[in-house]
């Protein structure tokens, strides 16, 4: 491996002397109009642009993602044992196969630094961000279990008495294995008797494998009921489901498609055993300005609707048959379903409501005494007279200068109160957003982002072209398995601690993060800051516990340990970092900094951040060379192409046709992306598909135009967005097999789905499409971009090495750009 | 010229007016002296299916509307209320002694005009229905309902509310899913909230300039009122689908139920929809109101209800503001005119007390009963819906009375089931009694027995003496609504003669109605006794006059709150004030028939002497009916001797009181409560607290082995009372 070998890899990236080392290194690229001009983007001191490049920096020369990643999957071909502190795992790009000995699966945690600095001062030196991004309820491949559910009986979980750590490998039995040694805080605890076991003679419990607990990283307990809510079993969860029926959602064809779909999809709740019936309750709500509840009980012949109109002081009017289960109610419900879009079809309410509608799903599970999930399919901005009513407040004039933090910042503290009521009775809330116009996302969000729900937005919805990604959005959103009414917390052992955390959720204090749910999509960023020094011997141990209530109402704790090597010597930290995880950390770093400071002000925090980090390592670590050389670490040495592709973000550096309510959307979006995620989400996916006979996937190419050619058809995936592009000067067979047309003009590039055609090409071409769609969380569209097409422009948004219509900078640039930065904190 | 006894028939058979006096004293110093007030009680909408109603528009006096003295050659009239001259409209050009409209005929002095003008509104009917009932209750409510809407006329509105926790608007319109508006129990709204919640009001904001807003018809948009004919069938599933409060009750807890919203929404409902249209809000309540405003008690088991005690205490904490918040309701129902009824069953209080106004004020009424699930309840209910012989219901609605005086009288003000339109005139007295200061009164609700009293003051002075044979005049106007819809006016124009006090005493005194002056004397202690403390109006009685009715009144529920809820008190004073004379004096003084073998049923005094061992009484007390066996007769019937064939006789005499019985159950509004009982039953106590307590535990033995039953009571009995009586009357004026 890379980070063992003790030399580092420089890079020279060729003799770039000073003024020519940066600034235009090469010509315009075409459909780009205008000189880039580097300041402006990343704020370095004035500069005048250089003079035409007199010599060209190649390409090729500079560190290739495609080569890093392509290296990375070529060695891991052994499967992944966990038990070693301090490995570095595979990368996210690479598929390889995982043995839990005693640490957590990198499916479940991956961090930053594999080997941290032992003390604040080398950290701080550094500036390598130390943070681990855990997704707790991740799903692991078929070919690896799922972790094991341990019930120590009536007394609960085995912890530690003082820092309550929970039982696992880092425990040390001591005195023939009556009692046993915290490996955080080094308090001794007696083993309870039920929980005694002798010690073999190396120390280890004999029982040790026996006890998933004792051996392994990522294990649940079944919590008892002083893990409870009022210390009180809880309730199975319950879904409803609120409809907004106002004019544009009954015209766009929303409320028929979700009414028609949810008659299917409510055989498809959540269980936890696969043979039984869910125990997920649900219930339904329409509404436009007011609300309409409706009582589905078993027994009626027909479906009642209850109208609240009193939005301003929301209650739920019913208490039995709102909240009904699937099997007993099946026909009401039909019933209901059918007729609700034709009671609306001729409605010319075009004012909505939001806040009473998160009141009333809330209230709705109060009453019933459950946790839940409310799935609110929503239009338009909430004008309506009600408590959360929104005012249109887009303000174009306001990007880019200091102001436009307020932009990210909701109207009002309606919402982030309304929040707060939600994660206190476990009301998640998940959001299907069909907007025609502005419909203030930042606001909107707030409540979903806080109580661990999601955000999916269909721009200007039309059932043709939308319904199929709707549709899979919705199923997956209503199936996919998750936790409710949770509480993490990360310990750690002394020397270090949990200082931030960033993700969708909830913190009332600064150590539990509260999540009205948990999908096994969401991930957690958490930061670790040094509060004394961190010991050699020992290393540094995380151990990240969820409690929470699974979809069958079983209250339960999951636990991943990680436990990483600590180093004295900077070379140590940088040979064992992943730069994926760093990116995913700096991306949700500024994307909340922009909450709070301009946009500006954030990418030059990064800039500089980075810059630090390679400064730190040409300082400490690498042999001395000429000044002239960018020497990177070699775990580090795609840090720049990919912090490139956050600057150019559409959150930090949005192009003029990015609305507000996009980038704050994608703003919460990625606050809760994992490493995998970001990192497709940042760099995309770009695939040649001239040779599609081997059974594997080509080799991806560098996102970049000069790297695409005319005669060839490629596929680009950002885990939100599928592009399948063609060349001007395809050959017809291609486009024959492809299109079912021999002509370049004739394809259709408004089609969202290829034509199924019988040729191997067409069929592996849908087979590599449907793979991507199953591995991402989000169902991605598929838009078809001829060349020199008008829809070309959003297609090169997504080429990151190049420069971006936004004005950021192109790879080469940014390296130069970088380069420039470190020698000046160097001199 | 027939007796005074034979005129006063005469005049409330045609006219439906009783006079206290039927000779007026000629000033104010001779009226006062007489101590009860120039009144009557008037019965505006007596059944007179005799009197065919005129299809023309009255003739108005440019001031009032008279009966005229006719010039028939000038063409001309004389107003007799203001002497305004009058020319007579182009349709009476054909006028002429011998062809005279029927107001002028002197047969005629009550008539009724049809008018002709403006549409005609249905009827309304918005049912408002408490569901925190028992089950069986519910169900015995629901069939009730279900039954009622077979009695509305077709084209009536039908409308229904239900409450417990929640309130429900139910929309009556709609096909396949039945939908309800819902509102919160606890939270007062205004009109204009209600109305914008339902969905009645358009938002201005949406109107489009340059387009007229469409005409609202409020048949249409009103989805919550809908006509009989068209929706009978849905309501009826509606009903039975009609389930109890589902939130669940906690030990120890009542149910939550919303009444003041749900009658607030009621209200502002038809505010809303049809302000001045007749309508009947329809409260069915099986329990008190226990949260949001108009709460009488709370949901804790634990605090029971407020009684006489905890009111005389001032420990009824929510009696004010429940009182002042149904008695807003009430107002704002009776400016639109409609009325409210109160249909309470339950063996505890329902707080009546603190609704009562709603049904007063309005002309509704009120029935009391302990279940749903008992004829009592269901005949009552039924017979709400009762009709006259032309077929038409007797009810009608948004009545005005109005009064007008010729110039020695003034209006000191009215007693009864309405309220004051504040129309100041030349003839409202600065003297008030009930209701007064006005001139004209609205009664929201009136059937044909609804009966006002009516209060006046004699203004002339002592010293302008009136000319021999001057005669006053009172002209009574109600316009109201018929029940087939129609709009109508009736008039009703009465004359009586002056006379000197001093002169004609005796002939003043021998056109006293002892029985009009007691009802009416009683209607002011009844009307004090709401607003004043029990004792105070006892002491202001017995200061006005003594009679004999006074006796049974003083013992009277309508003054006495011992033994009776507030609730009672409430219910029975309610009836008391909207009754006309004749019932009016059973239940003053309660009728005993006695049946025995010894000769047919005769009436008996209501004196524990007349309960004998070998007798069967009938007590009538209208809100009561007693059939109480004689120890003797108990023991026959219980020995089966009517089974048997030679016993024939005997079975006769138990049928009796049973037929009887009968025939006054048929009439009576609300159905009296039927008690059937024997010497030593429980029920027997109903008889026992009525009658005179001429023999008690105390003089039993002085009295011997006599007839008659011995009462257990301190109350002092009728000849005790009449010696006090007499010492005190000496003492006063001599």
């Amino acid at each position: 491996m890379a980070n063992s070998s003790k030399k580092s890899i420089l890079h020279d990236i060729g003799p770039l002397r000073e003024k020519t080392s940066y600034g235009q290194v090469r010509g315009p690229q075409p459909g780009y109009p205008g000189p880039y001009s580097g300041p402006q983007n990343y704020g370095g001191p004035a500069q005048a642009p250089g003079p035409a490049a007199q010599k060209r920096l190649d390409p090729d020369a500079i560190p290739s993602p495609i080569q890093v990643i392509e290296d990375d999957k070529a060695k891991s071909t052994e499967p992944f044992t966990t038990g070693v502190r301090g490995q570095a795992p595979p990368l996210v790009t690479t598929t390889f196969s995982v043995r839990d000995q005693g640490n957590a699966s990198p499916r479940f945690v991956r961090c930053t630094a594999y080997n941290m600095p032992c003390t604040a001062d080398m950290a701080k030196q550094s500036q390598v961000p130390l943070a681990a991004v855990i997704k707790p309820l991740a799903i692991l491949p078929p070919d690896e279990t799922p972790p094991y559910v341990v019930d120590h009986g009536e007394p609960g979980p085995i912890r530690c008495n003082r820092c309550k750590a929970y039982m696992c490998p880092y425990m040390q039995f001591i005195e023939g294995g009556r009692r046993f040694q915290c490996g955080f805080c080094s308090c001794v605890t007696e083993v309870p008797p039920h929980y005694f076991q002798h010690l073999d003679h190396t120390g280890k419990r004999v029982d040790c494998y026996d006890r998933p607990e004792l051996s392994l990283g990522s294990y649940e307990f079944l919590a008892t009921v002083d893990y409870c809510k009022n210390n009180k079993l809880p309730q199975p969860p319950a879904f409803i489901f609120l409809i907004d029926v106002s004019y544009n959602a009954v015209k766009s064809g929303m409320v028929n498609i979700v009414c028609q779909e949810l008659k299917t999809l409510l055989d498809y709740l959540p269980r936890e055993n696969p043979e039984a019936d869910s125990v997920v309750r649900v219930g339904f709500v329409t509404y436009n300005k007011v609300l309409h509840f409706y009582n589905v009980k078993g027994s009626l012949a027909q479906p009642q609707m209850l109208v609240v109109s009193d939005v301003s002081d929301m209650f739920v009017p019913l208490l039995d048959g709102f909240l009904v289960n699937v099997n007993e109610s099946r026909q009401v419900i039909e019933s209901l379903l059918d007729q609700i879009p034709d009671m609306f079809a001729d409605t010319r309410e075009t004012e909505t409501v939001f806040g009473p509608v998160i009141q009333a799903g809330l209230e709705a599970l109060k009453a019933a005494d459950c946790a839940g999930k409310l799935f609110i399919f929503h239009t338009s901005l909430p004008i309506a007279e009600a408590p959360g009513k929104l005012k249109n407040r887009e303000d174009k004039k306001l990007v880019g200068t200091d102001k436009e933090k307020s932009l990210f910042q909701p109207q009002g503290s309606f919402y982030n109160t309304l929040a707060k009521d939600c994660v206190a009775q476990g009301c998640c809330v998940d959001l299907f957003l069909f907007p025609n116009q502005y419909v203030d996302m930042t606001t909107l969000g707030v409540v979903p982002v806080s109580t661990g729900g999601s955000v999916y937005k269909y721009t200007y919805f039309q059932a043709a072209t939308d319904q199929e990604r709707f549709l899979n959005d919705l199923r997956r959103d209503v199936e996919k398995p998750m936790g409710f009414d949770a509480v993490m917390r990360v310990r750690t052992s002394t020397g270090i601690r949990a200082t931030d955390f960033f993700g969708s959720f909830f913190m009332s204090n600064t150590t539990d993060v509260e999540l009205a749910g948990l999908d096994c999509d969401k991930a957690i960023t958490v930061e670790f800051k040094h509060d004394d020094k961190l010991s050699e011997d020992t290393g540094a141990l995380m151990q990240c516990a969820v409690l929470y209530t699974s979809c069958s109402g079983q209250r339960r704790l999951r636990v991943h340990n990680m436990a990483v090597n600590c180093c004295s010597q900077l070379a140590d930290l940088y040979r064992n970092c992943e730069t994926d995880t760093i990116i995913n950390y700096f991306s949700k770093f500024a994307f909340r900094g922009v909450l709070n400071h301009p946009t500006k002000t954030v990418r030059d925090t990064l800039v500089n951040q980075c810059a630090q980090i390679l400064a730190c390592y040409r300082k400490n670590c690498a042999s001395p060379s000429s000044a002239g050389q960018l020497i990177l670490p070699e775990c580090m040495k795609l840090l720049p192409v990919y912090l490139n592709c956050v600057l150019k973000s559409d959150v930090l550096l949005p192009a003029a046709d990015v609305s507000l309510d996009d980038r704050a959307y994608l703003r919460q979006f990625i606050s809760s992306m994992d490493v995998t995620e970001t990192h497709v989400f940042f760099y995309p996916q770009l695939l040649p598909l001239t040779n599609l006979d081997s059974s594997s996937l080509p080799v991806a190419i560098r996102a970049s135009e000069e790297r695409l050619s005319k005669g060839g058809v490629y596929i680009l995936e950002t885990g939100l967005h599928l592009f399948l592009w063609v060349g001007a000067s395809v050959q017809q067979e291609l486009l024959q097999n492809l299109f079912g047309t021999p002509s370049f003009s004739q394809i259709d590039a408004s089609m969202t789905s290829l034509p199924v055609l019988d040729n191997p090409f067409s069929k592996r071409l849908r087979e590599i499409i449907s793979n991507f769609r199953a591995q991402r969380p989000r169902y991605m569209k598929l838009m078809v971009v001829k060349q020199e097409d008008h829809s070309e422009l959003i297609f090169r948004h997504f080429l990151v090495e190049d420069k971006s219509a936004s004005g950021g900078a192109s790879y080469v640039d940014f390296l130069c750009h970088m380069h420039k930065e470190i020698r000046q904190l160097l001199s | 010229m027939t007796t005074y006894q034979e005129f006063i028939q005469q005049n409330e058979d045609r006219d439906g007016v009783r006079f206290s006096w039927n000779l007026w004293p000629s000033s104010r110093l001779e009226a006062t002296r007489l101590v009860v007030p120039v009144s009557c009680l008037f019965t505006p909408l007596k059944e007179r299916p005799d009197l065919p109603p005129v299809q023309y528009e009255p003739v108005l006096c440019s001031r009032a509307n008279c009966k005229a003295q006719v010039d028939f050659r000038a063409k001309i009239w004389a107003c007799n209320f203001c002497f305004q001259r009058n020319p007579f409209p182009p349709s009476y050009a054909g006028i002429s002694e011998v062809n005279q409209p029927a107001e002028l005929m002197p047969q005629f002095s009550t008539i009724e005009y049809i008018v002709q003008r403006g549409p005609t509104a249905p009827l309304i009917f918005l049912y408002v229905v408490d569901t925190c009932l028992e089950e069986e209750d519910l169900q015995a409510l629901k069939e009730s309902l279900q039954m009622s809407l077979s009695l509305l006329p077709p084209n009536a509105l039908v409308g229904l509310i239900t409450f417990g926790r929640m309130v429900q608007v139910h929309e009556l319109s709609c096909e396949g899913i039945a939908k309800s508006y819902v509102f919160r129990g606890t939270k007062d709204l205004n009109s204009k909230q209600i109305q914008e919640m339902l969905g009645l009001t358009k938002p201005t904001a949406q109107g489009q300039p340059g387009r007229p807003a469409a005409p609202q018809d409020a048949a249409s948009t009103c989805r919550f009122l809908q006509p009989v004919h068209r929706v009978d069938m849905n309501l009826t599933d509606l009903l039975g689908e009609l389930q109890r409060d589902p939130w669940p009750v906690p030990q120890g807890k009542r149910p939550l139920r919303s009444t003041g919203v749900a009658l607030s929404v009621a209200v502002g409902l038809l505010e809303g929809t049809f302000p001045n249209t007749g309508a009947r809000v329809m409260l069915f309540i099986g329990g008190p109101p226990t949260q949001g405003p108009g709460m009488v008690v709370g949901d804790e088991l634990k605090t029971p209800i407020r009684s006489w005690h905890d009111i005389q205490k001032d420990n009824a904490r929510h009696l004010k503001k429940a009182t002042k918040y149904y008695e807003a309701l009430a107002n704002r129902s009776a400016v639109n005119g409609h009325s409210i009824d109160i249909y309470a069953c339950a063996l505890d209080q329902t707080g009546l007390l603190e609704m009562k106004c709603l049904s007063n004020l309005t002309g509704g009424h009120i029935v009391m009963g302990d279940s749903f699930n008992t004829s009592l309840f269901k005949q009552t209910f039924q017979r709400v819906f009762s009709k006259d012989l032309n077929g038409d219901f007797r009810m009608a609605f948004g009545g005005v009375l109005e009064v007008k005086t010729s110039r020695e009288l003034k209006v000191s003000g009215a007693i009864g089931p309405c309220v004051s339109l504040n129309a100041k005139g030349s003839c409202v007295s600065e003297n008030e009694m009930g209701i007064g200061g006005t001139t004209q009164w609205k009664v929201c609700g009136l059937n044909p027995s609804t009966t006002l009293g009516l209060y006046f003051e004699v203004v002339n002075q002592h010293n302008a003496p009136i000319p021999q044979g001057g005669r006053g005049a009172i002209q009574f106007v109600t316009q109201y609504q018929h029940s087939n819809t129609q709009r109508r006016i009736r008039v009703t124009t009465i004359a009586r003669n002056w006379a000197d006090a001093q002169s004609q005493i005796q002939l003043i005194e021998s056109s006293f109605d002892q029985e009009a002056a007691a009802v009416l004397m009683a209607r002011l202690g009844v009307f004090r006794a709401e607003s004043e403390e029990g004792p105070d109006v006892l002491r202001w009685l017995d200061r006005q006059l003594i009679r004999l009715f006074m006796f049974h009144l003083r013992r009277s529920p309508f003054l006495q709150v011992f033994n009776n809820s507030p609730d009672e008190s409430s219910y029975y004073r309610h009836h008391f004030v909207r009754q006309d004379l004749t019932q009016s004096l059973i239940m003053i003084q309660p009728i005993l028939y006695s049946y025995s073998f010894y000769g047919p049923p005769e009436p008996v005094l209501l004196d524990s002497g007349s309960i004998l061992p070998d007798k069967i009484l009938l007590m009538d007390t209208f809100f009561q009916l007693v059939i109480y066996h004689g120890e003797t007769i108990a023991q026959w019937r219980k020995a089966g001797y009517q089974d048997m064939a030679e016993y024939e006789n005997f079975k006769q005499l138990l049928q009796a009181p049973l037929d009887d019985a009968q025939e006054i159950l048929q009439t009576r509004f609300p159905m009296p409560r039927y008690v059937d009982t024997e010497h030593g039953g429980s029920q027997a106590r109903f008889l026992l607290s009525k009658v005179n307590p001429s023999q008690t535990h105390n003089n039993l033995y002085a009295w011997g082995q006599e007839t008659g039953a011995p009462i257990l009571t301190d109350d002092v009995s009728l000849q005790v009372f009449m010696d006090h009586l007499k010492k005190l009357a000496v003492s006063t004026f001599f």
